[in-house]
Formats: structure tokens, sequence, C-alpha cells
């Protein structure tokens, strides 16, 4: 039998990829656009869907829990709009409260912050992303929606560095091409995707999840 | 979890018990994800290879510690943040402070100030700020100065007006500092019954009798021991009537002290002091203190 010899430090990416049968959670950030993208994902998701979802979307910072309530309208699952130290549990959405950064906290709880705003934005999408890099690795799937900002594009890396898998919305098939490309760009995105197929995607990989 | 995230997260738990045993500052009861954000952060800014490396410049170098030490006690806030707060204690608080003679507010970790003088304009604006004490607290010496000074942005002000006109705002909201070119000063009368002071929750004690004890945005940044120990410090501050006011986003359920207030206005987070005594858990407290 062939002895395949690899360089050190070089790893072929058919062997970087674990099975993926353990995600813990999904990250999802969207700005201008990003509603649109939502409502279409949220549609496609059954009501046993098993991970919790975590979302950041740009808001006004007086937007007073209007975002939460619309989401709660477009997904059959329960929807929270998070106090700090919330623990995250499955098949439960959190829409990041206007004016203040969303972190996942490795503990599996949800911190709060009203650090400065980063990339122009509080709740930022690299602020999330960044923090279930860290807490989740591997077991973190996070998805860019459609926006005007380049929010996201190190946040995507990071989960992607950290052995996650990262999804955009297709920029020819988003509102606002910029955030998806620039994330695009940076290397951070692993599938590139339509709006109509992110939702089924999302099933069919918390489907591996061991039940 | 990844290797890396675990390396990572065995240094950072080295860097804080560093600083903690050669400076006596105590961040390892922080939040986690917010103080490794800021840890990163600060990382890239000091030019250190890794966090590692931090740690014995950190053990070696003063200058360095207090640079990290300010890093992690940045308080960011604004003017009337959150104005349903302010309408909520102008509505829900104040008349309740009027039938005290005398009254004295703590504002813990009020940062550069800006919510310090958003409240004492409200006490004003009622007709309250006569009979009031304010001590404004922080363990940032720094920040402190800056609240001391009541100097802003002009620009960070002029955006707050909408919010102070919201928060039920019965004057012009100009009226209430003087521009100068970009910086702007509080009014004098303002600061006439505020106290300054340096005070850190993590490792200080009870501060005075206090009748409405305001805390927004700074639990956040604890961890759940932390934050009860602040908890249990302001309960045992308040006397018994007396009003807590916390972050929008900070919740008293769950916590240690939660069977010990009543719900003034949810959405506010303004809580009032109302269980009868109770030597039982007072003891605890003091135990816990002393230890």
């Amino acid at each position: 039998m062939d002895q395949v010899e690899y360089e050190k430090g070089e790893i072929p990416s058919s062997e970087l990829r674990v099975p993926r049968s353990d995600f813990r959670a999904v990250v999802i950030g969207g700005s201008a656009g990003g509603v649109e993208g939502l409502t279409a994902i949220f549609a496609a998701l059954p009501s046993d869907f098993e991970l919790p979802v975590l979302v950041v979307q740009h808001l006004h910072p007086s937007d007073d829990g209007a975002f939460a309530r619309h989401l709660a309208r477009i997904t059959r699952l329960p929807v929270v709009e998070p106090c700090d130290k919330e623990r995250i549990e499955r098949g439960r959405v959190y829409a990041a409260p206007a004016n203040y950064h969303m972190l996942v906290d490795r503990n599996g709880t949800i911190s709060l912050s009203v650090d400065e705003k980063v990339n122009w934005s509080r709740p930022s999408i690299d602020v999330l992303f960044e923090s279930a890099a860290i807490a989740w690795g591997e077991a973190v799937i996070a998805v860019l929606l459609s926006g005007a900002s380049a929010d996201g594009a190190k946040g995507m890396r990071s989960v992607r560095e950290a052995g996650g898998l990262t999804i955009a919305q297709d920029p020819d098939d988003a509102g606002y091409p910029f955030m998806p490309q620039s994330a695009i760009d940076a290397g951070g995105v692993g599938e590139i995707l339509g709006l109509k197929e992110i939702g089924q995607r999302l099933i069919e990989l918390a489907g591996m999840c061991n039940r | 979890m990844n290797p890396k995230s675990k390396i990572e997260e065995i240094e950072i738990d080295l860097l804080l018990e560093a600083v903690y045993r050669r400076y006596g500052y105590d961040f390892r009861s922080y939040a986690r994800a917010s103080i490794e954000r800021r840890i990163r952060q600060f990382l890239s800014k000091a030019g250190c290879a890794s966090i590692s490396g931090m740690i014995s410049k950190v053990l070696n170098d003063r200058e360095f510690f207090s640079r990290l030490a300010r890093y992690f006690s940045i308080g960011v806030t604004e003017m009337f943040r959150d104005p349903l707060v302010y309408r909520a204690v102008r509505e829900k608080v104040v008349p309740l402070l009027r039938t005290w003679p005398h009254f004295k507010i703590w504002h813990a970790g009020c940062a550069t100030g800006e919510e310090v003088y958003s409240l004492a304009i409200v006490l004003k604006e009622e007709g309250v700020y006569d009979r009031a004490t304010i001590y404004a607290t922080d363990f940032n010496d720094e920040a402190l100065a800056r609240a001391r000074d009541g100097v802003y942005e002009i620009d960070k002000l002029q955006e707050a007006t909408k919010n102070y006109q919201q928060a039920g705002g019965k004057a012009s909201f100009s009226e209430y500092y003087r521009a100068r070119y970009d910086a702007a000063l509080m009014d004098a009368a303002l600061k006439e019954r505020m106290v300054f002071s340096s005070h850190n929750l993590a490792s200080d004690n009870v501060f005075g009798e206090m009748h409405l004890v305001f805390c927004r945005n700074v639990l956040i940044y604890f961890n759940r021991d932390l934050q009860n120990r602040a908890l249990g410090l302001f309960t045992e501050s308040l006397v018994h009537g007396g009003f807590l006011c916390l972050g929008t986003k900070e919740d008293l359920q769950f916590t240690d002290v939660s069977g010990r207030y009543e719900v003034v206005d949810p959405k506010a987070r303004i809580y009032r002091k109302s269980e009868p005594f109770e030597r039982g858990v007072r003891n605890v407290e003091r135990g816990r203190k002393r230890a």
C-alpha cells in the first residue's frame, strides 16, 4: 500500500474536516437587507429545529425590542431578547438587543457588553462570531447575510479558523452584496448559498447532530 | 474544544492571576467573554506576541500593568442612555425620594460621569436636588477625574438632546452646559451635591445608608459570583424601601438577592428593597466579607 507522506505542517484539507456530527449552535449576522434573509431562513426552520440560533441584526439604538418581536412573528421557534448571563438553550432564537454587544461565554451563557461600537455597530456581528468561535470552535455554524458594512468578515474568518462552518449569502442574491462579499474576499467563507438554500442547509447540518 | 482555544483559556487564567497576585487588582471574576476580548485587543496594541508574553511583562513592568488595568476598566456611557429609565426615575422614584427630608444616592461604577449628570438634571427639574447627595464611585481614577471635571465632547451632548427630551426633560438641554470650541462644560450648579470617590466593587465594602443605588451596565462585566457580591453590597447599603436601578438587560432573577426586592418598573429595571429584616442573610454577607 502506498504510504502518503506530507510535508511537515501540511495536512490536506480533506483530512482537516472532522465529521460534523455535533454542531452546537448557529450564529447569524445581518445588516441592510438582512431582515429579508432572516425571514426566508426562519420560514424554512421547523419547530423542532434543535440548535440554538443567535442573531445579530444591525439595529437603531432605540429599537426597544421591536426586532425581536418581528422575529417572533416569522419563526416557529421561541424568540428571546436575552438578559445578561442567560443560559443558551437548544431550539431557541436569541436576538441581540439594540445598543448592546452580544457575546457567547465559554460556559454556555450569553454575555452582554456596552463596549465601544465595532464597525460602527453595536451589536456587532464580529463580536458575536469571534466569541462563538472561541466558545464553540468547530461546533458552530456561522451565516452572514446581506449588508452594506464589512462587519462579520473578521468574525467569519475566526469561525472558519476555529474549524466551524461558514455560510455567506450569495452576493448576487443579496440586496446589499458588500457584506457577504467582504467576508468572501477575506477568506472566511466555506459555502456560498442563495437565500432559499440556507434554511435547508441548516436543517441538514442540524440533522447530523447526535439525537 | 480546540487546543488553541484551550491554551488561550489557560493563558488568560494565568495572566489574571498574575495581575491579582502582583498588584491586588482582581479581574478574575470579570465576565469572561468581555475580558478575553479586551485582552486580545490589548495584545495587538501592546506589541506582545502572545498572552503568555504579556504575563512576564505585566509582572515586571508596573507601567504596563497600569495601561492594562485602564484598558480593562474603560466604561462606555452616554447622557440619558435609555431615556425610559430616566422617565421612570422621574415618575416612580422621585415621588418617594421626596418623602425623605434628605436622601443619598450611590451611583456605583459611574465611569466618566455622563449618567451622574443626567440623574442630577432629573432631580433638579423635579425640585429635589437640594435634598440629595450623590456619591459617584468608580475604581478607574482617570475616569473619575473626568467625571469630576464634567467636560464632554460637544457632539456627544448634542446627540443626547433627543434622549433628554424623551426622558421627559422640562427645559432645553443646552441650558445645562457651556460650549467652548468642540468641548462643553457641565453647569457647576449640577455638581454641588456630587461627591466623587474611588471604590472597587470587586474588593471594597459597603458605602453608607443609601436611598437609591444606581448601577447600570456595570454588572454585565462581572461573572455571577462577583455580581452577587456587588448586589450584596447594594442590598446592605440600601435603607428599607430604598431603590435599586440596574441596566435594562440586567435581571435580578437568579441572583442571590432576588427575593429581597419587589419590581417597581420591569423595563427600566427599577427594584425596591422590600423584605423584612433577615438576620440570617445579613450575617452570611458579613461573614463573606470578612473572609
